[in-house]
């Protein structure tokens, strides 16, 4: 079937998906004049019910937290199957040596950006924990303080050269990391069945205000944050490290 | 006017769509099905926005002011993590394809010629 032939087809198909995409979304209700319940209730209860002011996360690691645990769960796989991916060469004797190879081959980074990769690093690193540690008060969380966090390391990265070729793997600090934080989840979840209610349930003191507030839901972002941060850096380092491993091929 | 929004997420679909379907990079292709996972995003947003409505923080709001729906946020949280995820495997499945074929082209790959 030639390129034309089957534009042609595409064409004619994503015509068709667009009318029905456009008409599916006009049933929707207006733009500006949501009137669904279960928004309105999450945003009237989370601060008298968990004391924490983020509704966002309050609906994330509490009400939804179920959820979030399957969501923390696809992240792992997916950290999994990257590396299943890119470490076919990992623990055999050609590996080795073409690791050896791509590290000899590797430039030598420069002083300059290293210094600066240091000065940079823990301002970012800082961001992200005050990210992770507010989630349940302002906007942020687990999520994306953990991403904030990898990207502080990662600047490290960039201007050091590289992370997964070392005789010591730093990387598998992160991959500990990455499997504590999704662990930590479970546990928070086991807490609530050990203090008498269900799997998930908010047993801690939801305090008054302040840092310490919302119960369960700092943990679980700061355990979200640990697997979020391993695993972005574990991913990134692996499919970053490629280039040192193809020039060595 | 009010439909503008969803518009914007119809086009975005579509438009994602046609650059994974003529693309000749397996890179450029798995930003563009980015691309048309955004169109979720606006979609899932739009639906939540109420004109005039502060965030769902409540830090320096009162309790019962109204605000934008905060569950489809917390639902477009999951969306872009899975977005990620799936970037992530699509690209390491991208370099393991340059591996072996020797190209990123998805025309040169032999296994897949029909």
């Amino acid at each position: 079937m030639s390129r034309r032939v089957r534009l042609a087809i595409f064409g004619v198909g994503v015509a068709g998906l667009a009318a029905l995409l456009v008409w599916g979304l006009a049933g929707l209700p207006d733009f500006g004049n949501y009137q669904g319940r279960y928004g309105r209730i999450v945003a009237r209860s989370s601060v008298p019910q968990r004391k924490a002011t983020d509704a966002v996360t309050v609906v994330t690691f509490d009400y939804r937290g179920f959820d979030t645990l399957g969501e923390e769960f696809i992240l792992f796989i997916s950290v999994i199957g990257v590396l299943a991916l890119l470490r076919t060469h990992r623990d055999t004797e050609e590996g080795d040596d073409l690791e050896v190879e791509a590290i000899r081959r590797a430039p030598p980074p420069s002083e300059s950006l290293a210094l600066l990769g240091r000065v940079l690093a823990p301002l970012v690193l800082v961001l992200g924990i005050y990210i992770v540690a507010h989630g349940h008060l302002t906007p942020g969380g687990g999520f994306a303080g953990g991403v904030v966090l990898a990207a502080g390391l990662l600047v490290l990265y960039l201007t050091t050269g590289r992370i997964a070729l070392r005789r010591i793997r730093p990387v598998e600090t992160f991959e500990a990391v990455e499997a504590v934080g999704s662990f930590g989840f479970v546990l928070i979840g086991i807490g609530g069945l050990i203090a008498g209610a269900q799997f998930l349930h908010n047993f801690l003191p939801l305090g008054s205000s302040g840092l310490l507030t919302g119960g369960t839901i700092p943990l679980a972002n700061v355990s979200v944050g640990l697997a979020v941060a391993g695993g972005v850096i574990t991913v990134l380092s692996e499919l970053l490290d490629q280039r040192l491993l193809r020039r060595a091929r | 006017m009010s439909f503008l929004p969803y518009a914007v997420a119809v086009w975005l679909f579509v438009v994602g769509l046609w650059g994974v379907v003529t693309s000749r990079n397996l890179i450029h292709l798995v930003i563009c099905l980015t691309v048309v996972q955004a169109s979720t995003y606006i979609v899932l947003l739009g639906i939540g926005y109420r004109t005039g409505a502060a965030a769902p923080i409540f830090a320096d709001i009162p309790t019962g002011t109204p605000t934008v729906d905060p569950v489809v946020q917390a639902l477009t949280l999951t969306d872009v993590v899975v977005e990620a995820t799936v970037v992530a495997l699509l690209l390491a499945l991208a370099v393991q394809a340059e591996r072996r074929f020797g190209t990123l082209d998805p025309k040169e790959f032999g296994a897949l010629r029909g």
